[in-house]
């Protein structure tokens, strides 16, 4: 072993890829925007500010604004991925071979699926919940605060090396869960696989510790007078979800060990030889993959909810049942993954079983859609752009659920399995389900954080270019999947299926058009911020407590602690004509930023980029400070500080002024 | 929330400030998070269960176990239990000394058990029954691994909480970490006995 190979590991030259002119425009491109940004960053000295009210904030609500827009920008990087698959299958044709190579396009459809995934559903998803749920309980911070940082920035960790696989070696080719024999070290000795493991462990990490946080939030942190029945349907569906969370990550991080040790030490759990058994980690991985799209969709149908009963101006119709509903899919959840290979031949009883128990989670799905259709009747609905989200969710969603059912029958699955068809299923859920949910959220909550609306009309743009542009690209899809197209193809021989090809180019140019007017609409909004003001703190007549502080809520959420009497509190308060605490204002209890969590942070993401590239020196290195760092904050005593009754007076009254003076 | 009575005249806010004592959600947190180590044992226990016959025409468990040694590994990690309860009731009565000197003697155990397990594994690596050898040894060397592991990261943490109950006493927030430990200590105990059972007794029958 020469000293250079002992520094740096098998990381050479040849891993920058200098012989890819896509990659090097993607990277020329990303340098001038980070040029920009970081030299503008120092012209405005934002650098303090930055570091100081966001890196090392512990409030829930800056770091829940931090998932969303970790979540956007890894939404533009998922979605270019989408644009470059979707042109290379317009093009090659009939002996055309398109633009991509074989190398490259394998690695796009993983990282499009990994990313997409992992570093943007996952983060809007915690983000949200972070964000909304401690106000909606009337807590000042989630259980956990200084974790829940660490928690934001293993994320970030995470997807720092998905990304740096873009410029420094290769992303695994072997689709978004990287099965074996084809992941092991024989199929992919490259460090695409070993990029996908260390950046899902990284970024694992911190997903099940918010998970624990959050569990822990709500059964401890609840206002007081609010039972478990009492609280919004938000919070139930982020309850059931970090359950989901706490019982399925672990799993994804033993499997993954699993495959690690296979490439890294040389043992036999999946290989084809010696006794391994492949299959095993199919199943496993499946095991954390069910749960996880319920970990995805369950906030966002909170999140309708919220957004139906609010824009019909009624309570939820079917408290209780949406209760029931949300708790039985999160039990069938883990009774379901073998329907993702009913071809591995397990036999009719064991797939009749995991049929049956697919199919009848459509039972507690379905009620919830009535249970929103049924909110609606008889409301004073108002078209606002949050309901938009909504009723193009219900009519999508209710028709990926339906090819779902179709899925779910053994029989046809053994025709459909990998096909388009399946491809365009988990589009029509994930996109009509979580996406849309997401707007709509977004949307919805926009003015609670920032105390201004989001520009309708550009919104409106950004809604028909998603919705129109989900049909178009995936309706084709469905069409191909039944004629036998199979997924992951980069060429095709037989070009009468070029038309339907052309129809999904034309919908993800749509879907282009959505992105880029929501990113607009966030622009001109910031523009036109004086016109789109809330001084209320509630803008849309809303009826859960997030509602009734400010916009946005001061660093302590209420100044005094709210009791709860009815599911609506808010609603409730302002029909008995609750009147704001003018005086009494006492000093408030509220922990200490802290830069623990991205400095360990940090440390993680070194030694997963070390072990990417052999580095072992530096691996070791990394992990005794990482863990030497963790003990000796541990010594830290400093954690928490006292908001003077002064200062919440101050605050108080400057809102009680603002109020005033909207009368 | 229990403990906070709703205000008599329908009042939507509380008054007064309502006492939070410091991490009164550890506890809780903790054991969320020791259930969700357990299912990442129930992970490596799975894969033993399907592994666990597929020995690739190498050695089996018959030919490598020594159930006298295992036996004696056994008892160390449950002595360290015991003991390690001894610090617990220690602290109950506020004796910082009896505390570092129970969980030093728990130290002990736990470092006896490690010696023994890698003794173990070095006997069998050096015997060509190294965890490439078939998958039943990589189920095996993981399991048996993991748990080790585990315990390696207590020992760390246990000489942490020494240092810290000397530098700042048993306050309370050495009492929660204390009591932490306890639960991530017992929980490798019950564990263990998973292990013995389940990979030592049943296949050696």
């Amino acid at each position: 072993m020469t000293l250079t190979e002992f520094i740096f590991g098998r990381l050479t030259w040849a891993a920058i890829p200098i012989h890819e002119p896509i990659l090097i425009g993607t990277f020329a491109a990303v340098a001038v925007m980070g040029v920009v940004l970081l030299g503008s960053m120092t012209y405005f000295r934002m650098w303090g500010p930055f570091w100081k009210n966001w890196v090392v904030s512990i409030d829930h609500k800056k770091i829940g604004i931090m998932y969303m827009v970790l979540g956007i920008v890894m939404l533009l990087r998922g979605f270019a991925d989408a644009l470059m698959m979707r042109l290379q299958q317009t093009m090659a044709f009939d002996g055309g071979e398109g633009y991509l190579n074989a190398h490259h396009y394998d690695q796009i459809f993983t990282a499009h699926g990994v990313i997409m995934i992992f570093f943007v559903a996952m983060p809007f998803v915690t983000g949200l919940m972070n964000f909304i749920m401690p106000l909606q309980i009337g807590a000042r911070d989630v259980a956990f605060p200084f974790l829940n940082n660490f928690s934001f920035w293993m994320t970030v960790g995470g997807a720092v090396l998905t990304m740096l696989s873009l410029f420094i070696g290769e992303f695994a080719q072997t689709g978004w869960l990287a099965f074996p024999p084809l992941s092991g070290i024989g199929a992919s000795p490259s460090t695409g696989v070993d990029y996908y493991i260390w950046g899902l462990q990284v970024a694992g990490v911190g997903t099940t510790l918010s998970g624990i946080n959050l569990l822990v939030t709500i059964v401890k942190m609840r206002a007081p007078g609010m039972t478990m029945t009492k609280m919004p349907i938000f919070c139930w569906t982020a309850l059931c979800t970090n359950i989901l969370i706490v019982a399925s990550f672990p799993i994804l991080t033993a499997v993954l060990v699993l495959l690690t040790l296979d490439r890294y030490v040389g043992t036999n759990f999946f290989t084809a030889d010696l006794g391994g058994n492949p299959m095993m980690y199919v199943n496993l991985i499946w095991i954390w993959g069910h749960p996880e799209v319920y970990i995805l969709i369950l906030p966002l149908f909170g999140v309708f909810s919220e957004v139906v009963s609010t824009f019909s101006g009624k309570r939820l119709f079917g408290y209780t049942s949406m209760i029931y509903a949300t708790v039985v899919i999160t039990i069938l959840s883990y009774l379901v993954w073998l329907h993702h290979f009913f071809t591995m031949g397990s036999g009719a009883s064991v797939n009749s079983f995991f049929g049956i128990t697919t199919m009848i989670i459509s039972i507690p799905t379905g009620a919830k859609i009535f249970n929103w259709l049924f909110t609606m009747y008889k409301g004073r609905i108002r078209f606002e752009l949050p309901m938009y989200w909504v009723i193009a969710f219900m009519i999508t969603f209710t028709v990926g659920g339906m090819t779902g059912v179709l899925l779910a029958v053994p029989p046809a699955d053994f025709v459909l399995h990998n096909s388009l068809f399946l491809v365009a299923h988990f589009h029509n859920v994930i996109i009509g389900g979580v996406v849309f949910g997401v707007f709509a959220g977004i949307n919805y909550w926009f003015p609670k954080a920032f105390g201004f609306k989001l520009n309708e009309f550009w919104g409106k743009v950004s809604f028909w270019g998603w919705v129109l542009g989900y049909w178009f690209t995936f309706t084709p899809l469905y069409v191909m999947g039944l004629m036998g197209v199979t997924r992951r193809m980069r060429a095709f021989d037989d070009p009468s299926l070029a038309p339907w090809m052309y129809c999904a180019m034309f919908g993800v140019t749509l879907v282009a058009i959505g992105i880029a007017a929501f990113l607009i609409q966030i622009g001109v909004s910031i523009l036109q911020r004086d016109k789109l003001r809330d001084l209320t703190g509630d803008p849309w007549n809303g009826r859960t407590l997030e509602w009734a502080t400010s916009s946005p809520p001061p660093s302590y959420n209420f100044a005094f602690t709210p009791v709860v009497y009815d599911i609506d509190t808010w609603h409730d308060m302002k029909q008995k004509k609750y009147e704001r605490p003018a005086e009494g204002y006492k000093p408030i209890h509220m922990p200490r930023s802290t830069e623990a969590g991205v400095i360990l942070a940090g440390l993680a993401t070194i030694c997963g980029f070390a072990l990417i590239w052999y580095m072992w020196w530096l691996a070791a290195l990394s992990f005794v400070a990482l863990i030497a760092y963790a003990i000796f904050h541990t010594y830290n005593r400093d954690r928490d500080f006292y908001i003077t009754a002064e200062e919440v007076a101050e605050t108080e009254a400057a809102r009680t002024k603002l109020l005033a003076s909207q009368v | 929330m229990s403990t906070v009575t709703l205000p008599k005249d329908g009042a939507f806010h509380l008054t007064e400030e309502p006492h939070h004592p410091e991490g009164a959600s550890t506890l809780l947190g903790f054991y969320i998070y020791l259930m969700s180590d357990c299912l990442i044992f129930s992970v490596l226990f799975a894969t033993y269960a399907v592994l666990g016959g597929a020995y690739a025409a190498g050695p089996g468990p018959k030919e490598l176990f020594d159930l006298d040694l295992i036996a004696v590994n056994t008892a160390m990690l449950l002595f360290s239990s015991i003991t390690y309860g001894f610090a617990m009731l220690a602290m109950q009565r506020h004796n910082s000394k009896q505390v570092i000197g129970w969980l030093l003697v728990t130290a002990v155990f736990g470092a006896c058990f490690l010696a023994i397990e890698l003794y173990e594994f070095h006997h069998l690596i050096h015997e060509g029954a190294g965890p490439q050898r078939s998958a039943f040894l990589s189920a095996f060397f993981l399991l048996v691994g993991t748990h080790g592991l585990h315990v390696t990261f207590g020992m760390l943490w246990l000489f942490t909480l020494v240092f810290q109950v000397r530098k700042f006493g048993l306050t309370a927030a050495m009492q929660r970490r204390l009591s932490c430990l306890s639960l991530f200590w017992h929980f490798l105990d019950v564990i263990w006995i998973g292990v013995f059972s389940f990979v030592y007794l049943v296949r050696m029958v």
